[in-house]
């Protein structure tokens, strides 16, 4: 294995979310994939062995660390079910625009039961006409007297009717495109929001994902973060910190379905032989322990930079998301191949890890729209060159 | 309520080898855990704890000086204090000394209103060590408890587990409860706790820290001879007929001829 040199305590955050995935969630995970009920008891777990606070201050009751410690805990709950896994990453990606933006009244507020993992967190920017193009975002925030009046709606969002607390991404000013929208903190319960139908989903089927409905629901004033017209910068932000964390999730499936097809083609005997022992097959599990352990580095090495505080970090953030992804769903491909036929079946574990690895693709900025990021971030350094 | 939790280190396997030369654990490679039943009594301090505001759990452990991992487990779940009660003149204690040593430990803790063990450690299997304490203490005691039901600082009433069922008895504190699994469910470490467990100072009682009668410790002071372990052999497999009740009938008559008439 290649060392990280990980601290002591990222050793141990490690140590013990792995102890959580092996005997809390691997023995559950197909249950919650069959049902789609929603994880609570882990979730209850996880908040106890203070897990939901790793890359919260501590003043707020976290421990302190950051996006590397948030990574290495999705992937190693990602490992048993990257299902259950999100709905812990997902809190986590509704947490960060209160982190980064937030004023001291609101991270006082919010943030303790955050980091408790007493509340859960969601973060609402797709709508049915923009996914891609958050620019095309339709939500309404109508500034009144004291307070803002929110109508619109949102979609496929993780953690929704679950999470406690909002951060919704609406338009403040049409007229100024991107720069016109802005970030709201919402609380569930507020009159007027309301959530709208669950999603029936491939795979991450642990996780909650609806609709948010928001009918002339009334927002007050000291719940924007930063200020109007920000709502944009809020997002894309919040990406760079939580793209680390789909990446996380990613390379956790990629690691559990390795292991799993590693022990079965060790134990599958055709032509009187385990099946490890024909090249064929080996040359798979080398390349995907390859691709797998070159998207690890990958992925640390944006996280560490992350919370470095650099500056510019949109391009790792991306590259780690869209290579971790891609080798995630080429590795869960591969793991059904070496299964075979029992890999196509239900009663095998390996068919969800394939579905599972295929939303991290798409979720929190398409891999193409990473390439888009990564290509202008290289033109933009050229340009500034000449 | 201060509370204090009895626990033991003991090999980590439900299938220990004997030497059959020795007759004697073969502990190599076998890694370390908490007797799985002073978990239950770990998790019972610590939600009385929590219900209970102001209130402390303190572990206790007699062992070899690596027991230490297993009381630093202990805190890492939320414990508030460790004490190791360690020292080379009282290897070999059996249950007799052990509680002996185990109550003069306590003693020197001397503040406590609840005493928790677990029913047994799953290497002896003797379920004597915590009524041993409790008398040398002259503190009542409720063993094999599955419940709490209530509990004050100076009484509480508790189900006990019987073979039957049940029985409800309500004691007087201080007093020692032993409980069986029933009781909860142990929850497992959290960060902030492995963090402190990293960093806690863990005194090491010996021999004279607690002023023992050195006639009453280690393998000379122990009353116990142990004379022979061995493996009891294994039982053979058994026959299960699964056909129709009347040819099952039939087979069985027929197994039972061979047997008794041969």
């Amino acid at each position: 294995m290649v060392d990280y040199l990980l601290t002591e305590e990222q050793q141990m955050l490690k140590e013990l979310a792995h102890q959580i995935a092996e005997e809390k969630i691997r023995p559950v995970a197909k249950e919650h994939d069959e049902t789609g009920e929603f994880p609570w008891d882990i979730m209850k777990i996880i908040a106890q062995s203070d897990l939901f606070g790793v890359y919260i201050d501590e003043k707020y009751g976290g421990t302190g660390g950051g996006v590397f410690e948030l990574a290495l805990v999705t992937e190693e709950l990602s490992r048993a079910c990257g299902g259950i896994a999100v709905c812990f990453a997902a809190s986590a990606l509704g947490t960060y625009p209160i982190l980064l933006f937030g004023n001291d009244k609101q991270k006082d507020k919010y943030l303790p039961d955050l980091a408790s993992g007493k509340k859960l967190a969601a973060f609402a920017v797709t709508e049915p006409n923009a996914g891609s193009d958050a620019s095309a975002i339709e939500t309404k925030a109508e500034k009144k007297a004291d307070h803002y009046v929110l109508n619109g709606r949102k979609q496929w969002i993780t953690n929704g009717g679950e999470a406690e607390t909002y951060v919704v991404i609406a338009m403040t000013n049409r007229s100024k495109g991107a720069r016109g929208a802005s970030a709201f903190i919402v609380e569930k319960g507020t009159p007027g929001f309301e959530f709208g139908k669950k999603e029936d989903k491939l795979g991450i089927r642990a996780s909650a994902t609806r609709e948010l409905l928001f009918n002339d629901c009334k927002i007050p004033q000291e719940n924007i973060l930063s200020r109007e017209g920000m709502g944009f910068i809020v997002a894309m932000k919040t990406f760079d910190c939580s793209r680390s964390g789909v990446a996380a999730q990613a390379i956790g499936i990629a690691q559990g379905a390795l292991e799993l097809t590693l022990e079965y083609a060790h134990q599958r005997h055709q032509f009187g032989k385990p099946i490890t022992s024909f090249q064929g097959i080996q040359f798979m599990l080398a390349d995907m322990a390859t691709e797998l352990e070159a998207a690890r580095a990958l992925v640390y090495s944006a996280c560490r930079m992350v919370d470095s505080g650099a500056k510019n970090v949109a391009r790792a953030s991306a590259m780690a998301k869209m290579y971790a992804s891609d080798v995630a769903m080429k590795v869960t491909t591969d793991c059904i191949q070496i299964f075979g036929g029992y890999g196509y079946m239900k009663e095998y574990p390996i068919e969800k890890y394939f579905r599972d690895a295929k939303i991290t693709q798409i979720y929190e900025g398409t891999n193409q729209i990473m390439r888009g990021v990564i290509a202008a971030n290289l033109v933009k350094e050229l340009a500034k060159k000449k | 309520m201060k509370i204090i939790v009895c626990i033991k280190q003991v090999p980590d396997t439900t299938n220990v080898k004997i030497d059959p030369e020795t007759n004697t654990l073969i502990r190599e490679g076998v890694a370390s855990v908490i007797n799985p039943f002073d978990m239950y009594a770990i998790e019972e301090g610590l939600r009385i704890k929590e219900r209970m505001a102001g209130s402390e759990v303190t572990v206790v452990s007699m062992g070899p000086p690596q027991a230490d991992i297993a009381l630093r487990e202990a805190v890492s779940m939320g414990v508030d204090k460790a004490v190791l009660v360690s020292d080379r003149k009282i290897a070999g204690s059996d249950t007799w000394a052990t509680s002996y040593i185990l109550s003069k430990a306590i003693q020197k803790i001397s503040d406590f209103n609840l005493i928790l063990c677990g029913k047994q450690a799953s290497d002896g299997d003797t379920a004597q060590v915590g009524p041993g304490i409790s008398s040398w203490l002259d503190i009542p005691q409720v063993t094999y408890v599955k419940k709490i039901e209530k509990i004050e600082v100076d009484k509480a009433i508790v189900e006990r587990m019987t073979e039957e069922g049940f029985d409800i008895v309500e004691i007087p504190l201080p007093c020692l409860f032993t409980v069986v699994k029933e009781i909860n469910e142990p929850r497992l470490p959290s960060l902030k706790g492995k963090m402190k467990a990293k960093k806690i100072e863990i005194p090491i009682w010996g021999v004279d820290d607690l002023e023992l009668d050195e006639g009453k410790i280690g393998l000379n002071g122990s009353p116990t001879r142990v004379v022979k372990i061995f493996t009891p052999s294994a039982r053979e497999k058994g026959m299960i007929l699964d056909g129709k009740a009347a040819e099952s009938v039939n087979k069985i008559a027929a197994l039972l001829e061979d047997v008794i008439i041969g």
